[in-house]
């Protein structure tokens, strides 16, 4: 039982410690050319949440916003797995999600700024971010609704008989919320096409999930009551979470029913935009900083043969990139009136009355 | 020509589209095997097959997020809620899910999608069975809101519902279900938005949705007893709402009533009653007066549900009160 001092500072608890890097992953049947997509995802997404940051910081980005630093492996990983025609769902925290499949990294920074030429017009920002074409079927950002859309999703796959899947990412909270298990009961029933992933950074915002959670691991140890496994994974570890999706993807596309994941993980960072993130104990924060996925990913490329030069070349693509981006996003306009009352109905109005 | 009750039309009108559309589809607790609570689905699963009539568990959030994420990719859908009492049990998904998405997204998605529900009192099953919230979807921008009144206009409004491209909420009366009609036998689609007038009058409007359809008529029949012309507009359609036929009709008769199933505070007919306020407030010869059932849960006792939802003669009483 915690201490009632635990429970008035969180940060007096005892660390939960990273998992030790498995290095038999070095062998793991990733291709190469996999890998090296796989450290450019990773490059990417870090480098643009770093920017995000900084654009807040400069106030240019406005609201909030919930990056994933600390966090990109998870979607580099299933995004490296997924099948062009597959559909992802993400919540508030959707930046790397919704980079991960595609989307233009200058439209996605221009909707955080909320410019014209953003992915959504200006009118989504940071919390929804959507890109059909892609594959990015929306960033939810009330928590648990999403695992229910995305098994509409899969469902309507089911009724059209392709093979697309459902790829649907929340994080640990989500747990604790009636849709999850709504959704994971009709899953199961309608074996549907869906995979689930759970993020757990080991923080539900601002309070640990294992002191409001009944089992140590909240999606992995409730996978059985759905006729479900639950693999729960290292999801700092790039190579573990793109086997783990390749594998969940499989079994969702073949028609045996829905897949989860449990990939745990860490934030370096705070929830949102307002939050330093004080309340954790400094040995945890220290401890997931040494189990970051980036250093990780590159000493295993360097192990498997890849040059130092050939990484040093991707990070300065993606550094270039994300300055790219940067730069379309600040020469966006404001969207202005024309655009205020539009894409409410169907037939681009807003009208309710004649 | 055949006779059709309410209950018998909703399951003729969700026949006719989905003999009509291949991909339509429907969900909802207890639909298939066992047609439906209220027996709305009769025959559906017999004819359509499982695939397309699905039973599904008692999870509102699920039955909804799987309409909204099948309708986004390509499946025009039918869900049915139960009661409309369990909206609130799924609202998160109606109202910030199903709405907003079209908007927040500078319209990358559309839900052609209609949510089926059984509303309104009359039927004694107390607080939590019986509100009418037609009035709660209307002030949501995003959604469209039907509740027809009588037998052709449930498969003409379930046409136009299920072929509109938005998401429709289609409130389906208790009171009414087994009220009759003649339904021609071809194919009825009627349009979203335009309101009906059923009786004509000249001396004062009364509009009316659902339940209050049948009683705002014999009302009107009560009032020409007294000398009076009462002209009764059913409304059939919230959003989009026929401000044009209420206004045009308010500007000939000079009076304006509202007859509302809804409890006082924020009923639909506030949204009307202001419009008419503000659009023809000159050509009005008296105050615009809401007839509603008053703001308290709806109670389980017969006598005294029957005091609280506005009667026939509660609403020919109130209109001869005010023309005094």
């Amino acid at each position: 039982m915690p201490t009632d001092a635990e429970l008035i500072d969180y940060s007096t608890r005892a660390p939960r410690l990273p998992p030790p890097v498995d290095d038999s992953l070095v062998n793991a049947d990733v291709p190469r050319a996999t890998r090296l997509d796989l450290y450019k995802s990773l490059q990417v997404l870090r480098q643009f949440e770093k920017r995000a940051y900084d654009l807040f910081m400069q106030n240019l980005v406005k609201g909030t916003s919930h990056l994933s630093l600390g966090m990109e492996a998870i979607a580099s990983g299933f995004g490296a797995a997924m099948q062009p025609g597959d559909y992802s769902f993400a919540t508030y925290r959707g930046h790397a999600h919704t980079l991960a499949r595609g989307a233009h990294p200058g439209q996605v920074m221009a909707e955080l700024l909320g410019r014209e030429n953003g992915l959504l017009g200006g009118k989504g920002g940071s919390m929804h971010l959507t890109d059909v074409e892609k594959g990015m079927m929306g960033s939810y950002a009330i928590i648990g609704a999403h695992l229910c859309i995305a098994n509409g999703a899969a469902w309507s796959a089911q009724m059209r008989g392709t093979d697309q899947v459902a790829v649907c990412f929340f994080g640990d909270g989500t747990t604790n919320i009636g849709a999850f298990h709504e959704a994971l009961n009709l899953a199961a029933i309608w074996k549907l096409p869906v995979v689930f992933v759970c993020e757990n950074n080991l923080w539900m915002e601002y309070t640990p999930i294992d002191l409001i959670t009944a089992v140590p691991h909240p999606a992995g140890d409730r996978a059985s009551a759905y006729g479900m496994e639950a693999p729960v994974i290292d999801g700092n570890d790039p190579d573990a979470v793109y086997l783990a999706a390749v594998a969940a993807l499989a079994k969702a596309r073949s028609g045996e029913g829905p897949a989860m994941v449990e990939a745990v993980t860490y934030r370096s960072g705070g929830h949102s935009r307002a939050d330093p993130g004080k309340y954790r104990p400094a040995a945890e924060v220290e401890a997931w900083a040494g189990h970051d996925p980036i250093p990780l990913y590159h000493g295993r490329l360097l192990k498997v043969g890849v040059a130092e030069e050939e990484l040093t070349s991707i990070e300065r693509q993606a550094a270039l990139l994300v300055d790219e981006a940067t730069e379309f996003a600040k020469a966006g306009a404001l969207p202005g009136e024309d655009v205020l009352m539009t894409e409410v109905y169907a037939d681009g109005s807003s009208r309710w009355r004649n | 020509m055949a006779e059709l009750t309410y209950r018998e039309a909703v399951a003729a009108g969700i026949a006719q589209e989905m003999r009509r559309d291949p991909r339509l589809v429907m969900l909802g607790e207890d639909i298939a095997a066992s047609g439906g609570v209220f027996k709305t689905t009769v025959g559906l699963v017999e004819e359509f097959g499982p695939a397309r009539i699905r039973d599904t568990p008692i999870s509102e959030q699920a039955i909804l997020g799987a309409a909204m994420g099948a309708s986004m990719t390509g499946i025009p859908v039918i869900a049915e809620i139960m009661f409309s009492d369990f909206l609130a049990v799924c609202w998160d998904i109606v109202a910030n899910q199903i709405a907003k998405s079209r908007y927040m997204t500078d319209g990358q998605v559309s839900f052609p999608l209609v949510i089926r529900t059984a509303n309104g009192g009359g039927v004694r099953f107390g607080a939590q069975h019986s509100q009418s919230v037609e009035n709660w979807p209307m002030m949501i921008p995003g959604l469209k809101v039907v509740a027809p009144s009588n037998p052709i206009d449930v498969i003409g409004l379930m046409a136009a519902s299920v072929r509109d491209p938005d998401p429709v909420i289609f409130f389906e009366h208790k009171s009414l279900m087994a009220t009759k009609a003649d339904i021609p036998d071809r194919e009825i689609v009627d349009e979203l938005g335009s309101a009906r007038v059923l009786r004509n009058g000249s001396d004062l409007t009364i509009a009316a949705l659902a339940l209050m359809v049948p009683r705002a008529l014999e009302a009107a029949e009560l009032l020409a007893a007294d000398g009076v012309s009462a002209e009764v507009i059913d409304v059939r359609s919230l959003v989009p709402l026929d401000t044009a036929t209420i206004l045009g009709s308010v500007t000939k008769t000079g009076r304006f009533f509202t007859v509302e199933e809804n409890p006082r505070l924020c009923g639909w007919g506030a949204e009307v009653a202001s419009i008419v306020t503000e659009e023809v407030f000159w050509d009005l010869d008296g105050p615009v007066v809401r007839i509603t059932t008053p703001h308290i849960p709806l109670p389980s006792a017969a006598s005294l549900e029957d005091l609280a939802l506005p009667s026939v003669d509660r609403i020919h009483e109130t209109i001869s009160k005010s023309l005094g």
